[in-house]
């Protein structure tokens, strides 16, 4: 058994700060310690993206990084992107696209989806499916995922472009 | 009316903010144990020693379960009671559990169950076809249909061909892996919670385990995260294993199955090998077929049976077949125990017929549609009786208009000549095109299972509850059956709530499988929903001088007698009267009628019709390939909800392409399962999808009564994948005379391959 760790991390704008296993995996910490269960466990070799999150404004997949190297890092899971009664751009086109049919794929498919238009805000379709292509899911045959994500970068540039 | 409306799934407002929960997403108490199997290391042979000191000495263990400690076989089988969930000392696949861990985490007891110490006498496993008909080693006596006489019509007919298709199997890959938790209850009873497509088996089975009458056990699912079929009877295992560990041990007992535990222990679609000998004439109509289909079934029967039998029924697709045999043979395996799959065998069957008129058309240098629409079932005529070679009447065949409609909408005969120009001046990249049918049968084959219950109930305030023995994988069915009760009541969505499926509350319930769910579960919530509002009815046309006929839902009110009541003011009046506001509502599919032995009478209620087509481009050099266009139209009768159906049709047909295409299942020659991750295992990516994909739904209602003329949704698509590897053959025979005969699933490799074959290198 390992020493434990002093892990100080901000999730969804929250400080927590816990001791641990410095090679717990990030996954088990948000599920099992922290309680947040938006990043779901699918393959747990980093292939099917369910449990992707923002790492210091980055996507990643958390089954496969240890608690320590997030150390000091700011987390966001779909959690910290919106709630149920206050969805965030992408939630709303991926519920009224039917971006999903399971839905266990679906909170590291938006989370991922929202570094994607960080990234490039004006994807074309074929930039959609390459910068998704990291995110598998079983059900949709992906078509209302690019449509639902293409739907919400149009969203929020026509806001973008109506605040300037 | 809130049917036939494209609302979202019920849940995917929980969905898009990972608030909807799943089997491990349910807050577990602290004193949770958590469980995991040891698994055999050889696929056939005996333990000669087991030493499971090290796994009990591991940090975090509690405590560990042999075969002999468990307090029953825990037999885990869904039809033969041959699955007992840990191995005894006979070794039957690589993969098997041998034993159980509980501790205090997920990890700690994946961690123990590898240090055991387990000694083996292999004997050869049995993993192939051939080693399995060499050995004689079956489940039952091969099957044999037959219609006409298949051997006068071929030896007769003016040309006759062989030929044989080898087909992979499919792991499911349902993102959410297997899992179930058991909560000890007072006086002995159980909790279960499983993600599970089949909740009263895993009630029975649990029951069975610990020797408890069946109300003793109540399972919940929620949902599932994609089931596929996977989850029908491959939950059984988990659920048993916390069940026992809960009653042994007064705590709560949860279990997950690690991805690769899930590839190694649960079985997948079954793979085939179907040879066939066929007698045709000049416009490539047959005169007679032969069909041998061996299904490797693995080690225990599970549902091969009826897998099988359903292969058999597919055999025909959309053509009138007069004289055809169909021999099935059921083999036993040292391998992973082979399950249903979307589809259930019908795919198999279906691409044997497929396959057939691929190489006749190549045979006779003709389009593959043309040989097709040449042995198409005809459009239903009074005068002009047509049957199935399971003598089933075809009353509501659809295909020729369909087809017509299609293959002018994808500018079918346009691009094949298009294609074939640039193939003429593109050495290196070939392109192709295929364009074929679907029929497939839907009802449970086994027709005890075509029944369904439901209970709804109005509350005081106007509000509606609705259960029904039906699951939800992600298809939605929730919604569809919600949309039906907030039709026959005349009201808003927003006033039903669905409510988790339990076997407290509606009993006896059949898989979701078969694609049946809205069918059997949509009836059955419209019975108990008609129930209530005629009892509302009475009571409100008794006090408003009214007759109960006249008394109209619509619109969130209920007219009566001149007045309108808002429909939670009615509902408070019924209460107040006294009326009672919860029904039961059951349904039974009618007018089957099945012989599976003979293989005759009237199996499917009725048949759903689909076609797609696909192009496809090959890199000649490496095998490569691009879907680049897929056209798709399909039968889904009156639409219950069009936006949740094309889902069905556009997830069907990538998970049918991805089963023929890149997902190869691979055991080395001591059994193990060599693709048993994502990084081995490869589904269809978001950058796989083609770059032109145009889904529509046939405008038409079902011709037989079903829950608002609708048809099943969820199966029938997934045979749309076929037109891919068609697509992929006629790309390959562009590259010379001889006859593709690619294999299933088409990896770049095979692709590879069969352009070399093609091209006389190999």
């Amino acid at each position: 058994m390992s020493k434990k760790m002093h892990i100080q991390m901000t999730v969804n704008g929250e400080e927590q700060e816990f001791l641990a296993e410095p090679r717990e995996l990030l996954i088990h910490t948000l599920r099992e310690r922290l309680n947040i269960t938006g990043p779901h466990i699918g393959c747990e070799t980093s292939h099917c993206g369910a449990c992707t999150v923002t790492i210091n404004g980055k996507s990643v997949k958390s089954c496969t990084m240890f608690v320590a190297q997030a150390n000091g890092a700011e987390v966001t899971t779909i959690e910290g992107l919106g709630n149920p009664d206050s969805l965030h751009v992408l939630q709303e086109a991926f519920k009224e696209h039917h971006g999903l049919q399971c839905g266990f794929c679906t909170p590291g498919m938006i989370t991922r989806a929202s570094k994607l238009l960080e990234e490039n805000p004006t994807p074309s379709e074929e930039e959609v499916r390459f910068g998704m292509a990291g995110n598998i899911c079983r059900c949709t045959g992906y078509q209302n995922i690019v449509k639902s994500i293409l739907a919400a970068a149009e969203e929020l540039n026509s806001a973008k472009e109506a605040a300037q | 009316m809130s049917v036939a409306k494209p609302l979202p799934h019920d849940a995917a407002r929980l969905h898009v903010t990972g608030a909807a929960r799943y089997v491990d997403d349910i807050p577990a108490p602290a004193n949770t144990l958590h469980l995991a199997f040891g698994l055999s290391q050889i696929a056939a042979g005996r333990i000669t020693a087991i030493d499971l000191d090290p796994v009990r000495k591991a940090p975090g263990v509690l405590r560990v379960w042999e075969a002999s400690d468990l307090p029953s076989d825990c037999d885990c089988s869904p039809s033969a009671h041959d699955e007992p969930m840990l191995a005894g000392h006979t070794i039957r696949y690589l993969g098997q559990p041998i034993f159980l861990v509980a501790a205090t985490s997920h990890l700690a007891a994946r961690k123990a169950a590898s240090l055991a110490k387990i000694d083996y006498q292999s004997r050869d496993a049995i993993l192939t076809v051939d080693e399995a008909m060499d050995a004689d080693s079956r489940f039952g006596e091969p099957r044999i249909w037959q219609k006409g006489d298949a051997g006068e019509a071929i030896d007769t007919a003016p040309h006759v061909l062989e030929g044989e298709i080898t087909m992979g199997g499919q792991e499911h890959f349902y993102l959410e892996g297997q899992a179930a938790m058991a909560l000890p209850q007072e006086d002995g009873d159980m909790l279960v919670h499983s993600s599970t497509q089949h909740p009263t088996e895993i009630q029975h089975k649990v029951a069975h385990a610990l020797h408890l009458p069946m109300h003793a056990v109540r399972v919940e699912t929620r949902r599932m995260g994609g089931g596929f079929g996977g989850k029908e009877s491959q939950g059984n295992a988990l659920a048993i294993a916390c069940a026992v560990v809960a009653s042994a041990t007064g705590r709560p007992a949860k279990m997950r199955y690690d991805r690769d535990d899930d590839f190694m222990i649960t079985g997948k679609r079954h793979d085939f090998r179907i040879e066939y000998r066929v007698g045709h004439d000049d416009d490539g109509k047959l005169h007679g077929v032969e069909f041998l289909q061996l299904a490797r079934c693995g080690w225990a029967q599970d549902l091969s049976h009826p897998v099988a039998d359903r292969a058999m029924l597919h055999s025909d697709n959309a053509y009138a077949l007069d004289h055809v045999r169909i021999e099935s043979h059921r083999l036993k395996t040292n391998t992973q125990s082979a399950t249903a799959y979307r589809g259930f065998g019908g795919p198999q069957g279906m691409l044997g017929i497929e396959r057939v008129m691929d190489h006749v058309a190549h045979a006779l240098g003709k389009d593959p549609l043309d040989v097709r629409r040449a042995n198409y079932y005809g459009d239903f005529a009074e005068d002009k009786a047509q049957s199935t070679p399971y003598g089933q009447p075809v009353t509501d065949f659809v295909l020729n208009d369909l087809t017509e409609t299609l293959k002018a909408r994808s500018d079918y005969t346009e691009r094949r000549e298009a294609i074939a120009d640039w193939n003429a001046q593109n050495p290196v990249l070939k392109r192709g095109i295929a364009l074929t049918p679907v029929k497939f049968g839907i009802s449970f084959t086994l027709t005890h299972l075509n029944q369904a219950g439901a209970l709804v109930h109005v509350y005081q305030d106007g509000s509606i509850a609705m259960n029904h023995g039906g699951t939800e994988m992600g298809q939605g069915l929730f919604q569809k059956v919600a949309q039906v009760a907030a039709s026959e009541f005349g009201v808003d969505m927003d006033v039903v709530k669905i409510t988790a499926t339990d076997t407290a509350k509606v009993p006896n319930t059949s898989a979701t499988a078969a694609s049946s769910g809205s069918d059997l579960n949509g009836m059955a919530v419209k019975a108990a929903c008609e129930a209530i509002r005629d009892r509302m009815a009475e009571h409100l046309a008794r006090i408003h001088q009214d007759e109960p006929a006249d008394v109209v839902f619509r619109d969130g009110e209920v007219h009566v007698g001149g007045n309108r009541l808002p429909f939670a003011e009615a509902a408070k009046a019924c209460y107040e009267g006294r009326v009672s506001l919860s029904a039961t509502g059951f349904y039974k599919t009618p007018k089957l009628s099945w012989d599976m032995i003979k293989g005759q009478g009237r199996p499917f209620f009725y048949f759903a019709y689909g076609a797609s087509c696909s192009e496809v481009v090959i890199d000649t050099l490496t095998g490569e390939y691009r879907i680049l266009r897929a056209d798709i139209l399909h039968d889904c009768g009156a639409s219950l909800n069009p936006a949740l159906d094309k889902g069905q049709i556009e997830g069907g047909y990538v998970q049918g392409a991805g089963w023929l295409t890149t997902e190869e299942l691979v055991w080395d020659d001591h059994g193990r399962l060599r693709t048993h991750a994502p990084s081995t295992y490869k589904i269809p990516a978001c950058s796989d999808r083609p770059e032109v994909f145009n889904v529509s739904l046939w405008d038409g209602r079902n011709r037989e009564e079903t829950i608002y003329r609708s048809k099943a949704v969820g199966e029938p698509p997934f045979m749309h994948g076929i037109s891919v590897l068609m697509a992929l053959s006629d790309a390959v025979s562009a590259c010379g005379e001889a006859y593709p005969a690619l294999d299933a699933p088409a990896t770049p490799e095979a692709v590879l391959k069969a352009v070399r074959r093609v091209r006389g290198v190999l």
